[in-house]
């Protein structure tokens, strides 16, 4: 909502010297989001002063024709000024900036020699001016508006100060002066005039203008109309009028339309106007009927709802009501008998409508937030009267009045509750006086009966009106308290663990980052899943951002390997990058939850059920890795990232959410996007939870990723939680060392052998360490050395060398049994 | 060994005379004194000290000496010995230190040689800020809930009195998938409806997380962003406390110079509603009021449709951006900083935001 300070003046008694600041806080905090305050004096520096044509020499010779003017501007020589237009005449009054001055947009004037003359400031135009870029060459003033010397800005209409508020859903009324000036009346706690009070407006006839069926009334609960016949079509809107739009946004097309325009502002009353020569037989107002078609004054041919609202005439519709009218009945240049129409439309229907069509206009915004039903006469005398004297004519003294309105019901209101609610100590007395202020009007004692002003449908509820006395008695008045301290559980185990891990991992060398969880369907293929890869089912935005990736993650990797690969275009080549976020795995069902209503709880099976079609979104960990793990540097080369960095990832990340290594296995695994032979399966507790390694050659090449590049990605949700950790028993004695190098097959696991180790040794066992790896074919074809450190301890006494040496050889049994491992040099 | 029976012999007593011992000490204590390093003084550890030394000699003409002046002869020695001894002790001892202090020289390093072999790696701010938020308010009592992104529609807008015909259900604003009744959250209310259905107040919780809502990616809005929204519902609550609450939080947010201002709004889920600006000191481009985020009391019907009694209870819920509370309070001037991954953005923040 656009409009200016002089126009809100006339029904509020502002304080004169109001400063832009006081203006936005009043608006601030009546609710309204202030989006511009600009007071126009002060947009043209300098002298802005009226002048008078004196002679105007055409020079030639240029690309373009340029006019040489001199100029009477009040001083004692005239003013020579070199001027583009040429739409204006030797002692025309114009708008003139002399040297010195500034336009908006700090376009500076002065002194200059141009087209071989000199040139002493600028005659203007209204889009230099700022005022409006509807008119073709400068501004040419009407005679006798002013005398040459004169500021100029307020004969422009650069004198006002224009306000631009953003108005919330539920307040309609606030979309005009009326509403607007209203508000600022609370705020100064100045005097008010309501613009509908202005006139009086006759009421409904027996006998009707015009032939009018209204069909729905709960499309349509009110439809006035009035009819003059015998307006001049050629009479122009009055210059205040058009500022006025002008200021508002809104352009001038002719009086008529114009009026109707004027008063949709003052009053917040959309109305229509018809050619009532273009109108054949009696109106119907009624519901479209499916597939109806009508071509709206944008020129668009619409198929119509069985919901929209439209009225008709013996053609057909005519107009989609309360929205847009249509091309066939409307306003023409030649038209000199007016039906002027204003109605009360249901908001709904008219939300839904605009929705429908895309068709946003001026009327539909007021409507949706709902438009005082108890506008329509008012509105219409207003624009008989404003017709009737700028553009003569008869009004026909019938008037058509419809009217179903249902009076606003009364709110039971306990006094005591806004205080209740508040926190500050509002008396019955105070919360009257408030309720009454904004126009409804206060009954009873305890409860209060409150019926809202007919232009606040906002107003259902006892909180509502709550609302209303915390917002006039002020919402910065409220005190400041903390509701008293309860006991808390602090975070949850699931909740920590994620902080735990992303912090281990980061202080491990990895960057977090958050990525967006849109996939495209080619990202399957990219990672290889195979044609059966549940993985593969994944939940389709059905208007997603870009066409190209409308399916949600149902894993972390793609979405990972997207930002790793930002990261290298950057020039980044050693990344080591973590995410932890949901993955969205559907369901196998596309049933409908069962539909809920608000005015009760749902019930236990009801939730359940409705919960049972909401996918599982479990949280992932994913780590990405390529380049190097640890960087050269003066102490000698880096190492490159691997397989193996991933997999420890995995170790990383499940200490940190406090599983023992006691219940982790590492296994091999073959799992797209994978390297098939360097691909890890990770359990806990015998179950797979994640895997990791390095991607397959195919993947890396398909997402164009340095060689090697390795991920890991687990299902933090899949973890247990961890238990009580029980202390363990800290042994004093001494422990026994023994190495152990066991020849094995290359395809035996280093973790099998070193499970076996451990079954084997038995209790006197505290831990293994692989120390070497070695493979070469003198050990024999195809197979490979593991030197262990074997560290040997008891609880309760110095281990005997017999014992240690028992424990040694029981472990290397094992293996041997297991896996036909020899003990090398044996 | 005796020499009781030896005889006297003059000349070997020499040996003995006060003057010579005081010089064999002053000869001893000059030669230590100019040894330079430890291997110097323990080589001339012999000729001082040892059996041939003249400390030593001079012990031997003891014997020669008539009965009646060797206890004196005795006490000479003994003290020129001790004399000889302690020079040596003082002299290895002054040239220990000296030796020491220089193996300190000789070992000293370039500590400023980088040694960033384990390169350390950091959490993303929005994480870290999130969990900062959540810690203050888990401090204060709440607990701190979540649900599903991907949630129920019923959870995201009915249940909160965003009825069928509120524009926010558009797909302008809203994403939907292609499974029915479901939306992306676009805030992490649902979080809180889920609170509401399956506990009995009192209810005090946070909800942060994701939330999604259909708008292109640019320097001031994000299609996936996060929320952190509360709730309280209980007997007695007040607009009071919701000021109260919001203080406290923007004050361990922005610091003890913060405070709210609150302007009225419309949201359906909340009657009264406001919208309120943080006074923010360390604004990069000066102290100002900075909107922070929108709040109110609950609305009867929301408690209603959670099947809470909204004439024995009364509640009051806030909400506001993660990225935009770091926008500010950190400087951080282009929403898609946050989004793109970039490792140089993350890695200026560390482990703290």
């Amino acid at each position: 909502m656009k409009t200016s300070l002089s126009w809100l003046r006339e029904f509020v008694e502002l304080p004169a010297g109001l400063t832009t600041e006081q203006l936005d806080d009043a608006l601030t905090n009546a609710g309204m989001e202030v989006e511009s305050i600009v007071d126009q004096a002060a947009t043209v520096r300098g002298d802005l002063v009226v002048g008078r044509v004196l002679t105007i020499e055409e020079l030639t010779g240029f690309k373009k024709p340029i006019r040489f003017t001199t100029v009477d501007v009040g001083r004692a020589e005239p003013q020579e000024i070199v001027c583009g237009a040429r739409n204006f005449s030797e002692g025309d009054l114009v708008a003139v900036i002399l040297p010195g001055g500034e336009l908006p947009g700090g376009f500076k004037i002065g002194a200059r020699k141009t087209y071989g003359r000199n040139s002493n400031g600028m005659i203007c135009s209204a889009a230099e001016l700022g005022l409006s870029g509807d008119h073709d060459g400068i501004i040419v003033l009407a005679p006798d508006t002013a005398k040459p010397g004169d500021d100029a800005r307020p004969v422009v209409g650069l004198a006002d100060v224009l306000v631009e508020v953003e108005i919330t859903p539920d307040r309609g009324y606030e979309m005009s002066l009326r509403g607007l000036a209203r508000e600022l009346s609370y705020a100064f706690d100045a005097a008010y005039t309501d613009p509908a009070s202005i006139v009086t407006a006759p009421g409904g006839t027996a006998e009707v203008p015009y032939e009018v069926k209204l069909e729905d009334t709960v499309g349509c609960d009110r439809f006035s109309a009035r009819v003059v016949r015998g307006i001049d079509p050629n009479a122009a809107s009055p210059l205040w009028m058009q500022q006025r739009l002008v200021a508002a946004g809104i352009r001038t097309i002719s009086l008529p339309v114009d009026i109707t325009n004027y008063l949709m502002l003052e009053l917040g009353q959309p109305m229509h106007v018809f050619d009532l020569n273009r109108l054949s037989g009696g109106l119907v107002v009624r519901r479209a009927r499916p597939g109806e078609k009508l071509t709206t004054l944008d020129g668009v041919a619409r198929v119509l709802d069985a919901e929209d609202m439209v009225i008709c005439d013996d053609t057909g519709p005519i107009s989609l009501a309360a929205v847009m009218g249509g091309e066939t009945s409307e306003w023409q240049p030649d038209t000199v008998d007016v039906l002027l129409e204003a109605a009360h439309w249901d908001p709904v229907m008219v939300g839904r409508t605009a929705r429908r069509h895309k068709l946003f206009s001026e009327a539909a915004k007021r409507w949706e937030r709902g438009v005082d039903p108890q506008l329509t006469l008012v509105a219409l005398e207003r624009a008989v009267q404003i017709l009737t004297e700028h553009a003569g004519g008869t009004a026909d003294e019938r008037v058509l009045d419809l009217d179903h309105v249902v009076a606003p019901a009364s709110i039971a209101l306990d006094p005591a509750l806004p205080a209740r609610r508040i926190g500050l100590a509002y008396d019955t007395e105070q919360v009257t006086a408030l309720l009454s202020r904004i126009g409804g009007t206060v009954t009873g004692v305890d409860p209060l009966e409150v019926t809202p002003p007919s232009w606040r449908p906002d107003l259902l509820a006892p909180i509502d009106l709550v609302e209303e006395v915390a917002r006039l008695g002020g919402y910065n008045d409220i005190p400041s308290l903390l509701p008293p301290a309860r006991g808390g559980s602090g975070i949850t185990p699931q909740q920590r663990r994620r902080r735990t891990v992303g912090r281990a991992l980061a202080e491990n060398g990895y960057t977090e980052v958050l990525s967006y969880p849109f996939v495209a369907p080619a990202a399957a293929d990219q990672l290889g899943y195979p044609a059966d890869d549940p993985r593969r089912s994944a939940v389709r935005l059905t208007n997603p951002l870009s066409e190209q990736e409308p399916l949600l993650r149902t894993s972390l990797l793609p979405t990972l390997l997207g930002t790793l690969k930002r990261n290298l275009g950057r020039g980044h080549r050693d990344l080591a990058l973590f995410e932890t976020g949901t993955v969205f795995l559907p369901g196998l069902t596309e049933i409908a939850p069962p539909p809920m209503g608000v005015d009760r709880r749902p019930t236990d099976e009801e939730w359940a059920a409705a919960n049972t079609i909401v996918p599982a979104q479990p949280w992932h960990l994913a780590v990405a890795l390529t380049g190097d793990a640890e960087p050269a540097g003066w102490w000698g080369p880096g190492r490159a990232a691997s397989w193996a960095d991933a997999v420890e990832a995995a170790r990383i990340a499940l200490a940190a959410a406090g599983v023992t290594p006691d219940r982790i296995t590492v296994g091999a695994d073959e799992l797209a996007p994978w390297h098939p032979g360097r691909c890890a399966a990770i359990s806990v507790d015998g179950t797979v939870v994640g895997h990791a390694g390095e991607l397959h050659p195919a993947v890396v090449s398909a997402y164009e990723l340095p060689k090697r590049t390795s991920v890991m990605e687990l299902d933090l949700d899949a973890l247990p939680l961890p238990p009580v950790t029980q202390a363990k028993r800290i042994s004093s004695f001494p422990p026994a060392l023994i190495d152990v190098a066991l020849i094995v097959n290359r395809a035996t696991s280093a973790a099998s052998v070193e499970a076996a180790l451990a079954d084997g040794a038995g209790e006197l066992l505290e831990s293994v360490s692989l120390f070497d790896l070695y493979e070469s074919d003198q050990l024999g074809e195809d197979k490979k050395s593991l030197a262990y450190k074997l560290t040997f301890r008891a609880p309760d006494r110095t281990l005997t060398t017999e014992e240690t040496l028992a424990a040694r050889d029981a472990a290397v049994a094992a293996v041997a049994a297991r896996f036909g491992a020899t003990l090398r040099g044996a | 060994m005796s020499y009781r029976n030896d005889p006297y012999d003059p000349k070997q007593a020499a040996l003995l005379d006060p003057a010579a011992l005081e010089a064999a000490v002053d000869a001893a204590r000059q030669a230590f004194d100019a040894a330079s390093d430890l291997d110097e003084l323990a080589a001339l550890k012999s000729a001082h000290l040892g059996d041939r030394g003249p400390v030593s000699l001079a012990r031997r003409e003891i014997g020669s000496l008539p009965p009646a002046a060797k206890s004196d002869a005795g006490k000479r020695v003994n003290l020129a010995r001790q004399s000889v001894q302690g020079a040596y002790d003082s002299r290895q001892a002054e040239l220990e230190i000296e030796r020491a202090a220089r193996v300190l020289v000789e070992e000293r390093v370039d500590v400023t040689l980088p040694w960033n072999r384990r390169p350390r790696g950091a959490r993303h701010p929005l994480t870290t800020l999130m969990e900062h938020m959540g810690d203050l308010f888990a401090g204060m009592g709440y607990d701190i809930v979540e649900g599903p992104e991907l949630e129920l529609e019923w959870a995201n807008f009915d249940a909160l009195n965003i009825g069928p015909d509120n524009a926010v259900r558009g797909s302008m604003d809203t994403f939907y998938v292609d499974l029915p009744g479901l939306v992306m959250r676009t805030h992490t209310s649902p979080g809180q409806v889920r609170t509401m259905l399956t506990r009995q107040p009192p209810i005090y919780v946070v909800s942060p997380g994701r939330a999604y809502r259909s708008d292109e990616l640019d320097a001031t809005h994000s299609p996936v962003f996060h929320q952190i929204e509360g709730l309280v519902v209980d007997e007695g609550i007040t607009m009071a406390h919701l000021r109260g609450t919001l203080d406290h939080f923007a004050k361990a947010m922005f610091g003890p110079d913060a405070r709210t201002r609150w302007r009225p709004h419309y949201f359906p889920f909340t009657e009264p509603s406001a919208e309120f600006d943080v006074w923010f000191a360390q604004h990069r481009d000066g102290p100002r009021w900075v909107e922070w985020g929108g709040c109110g009391m609950v609305n009867p019907k929301v408690l209603v449709a959670a099947g809470i009694d909204p004439e024995r209870y009364s509640g009051f819920a806030f909400g506001m951006g993660v990225e935009r509370t770091l926008m500010f309070r950190n400087g951080v001037s282009d929403m898609r900083d946050m989004v793109e991954g970039d490792v140089r953005f993350t890695t200026n923040f560390g482990m703290a935001v």
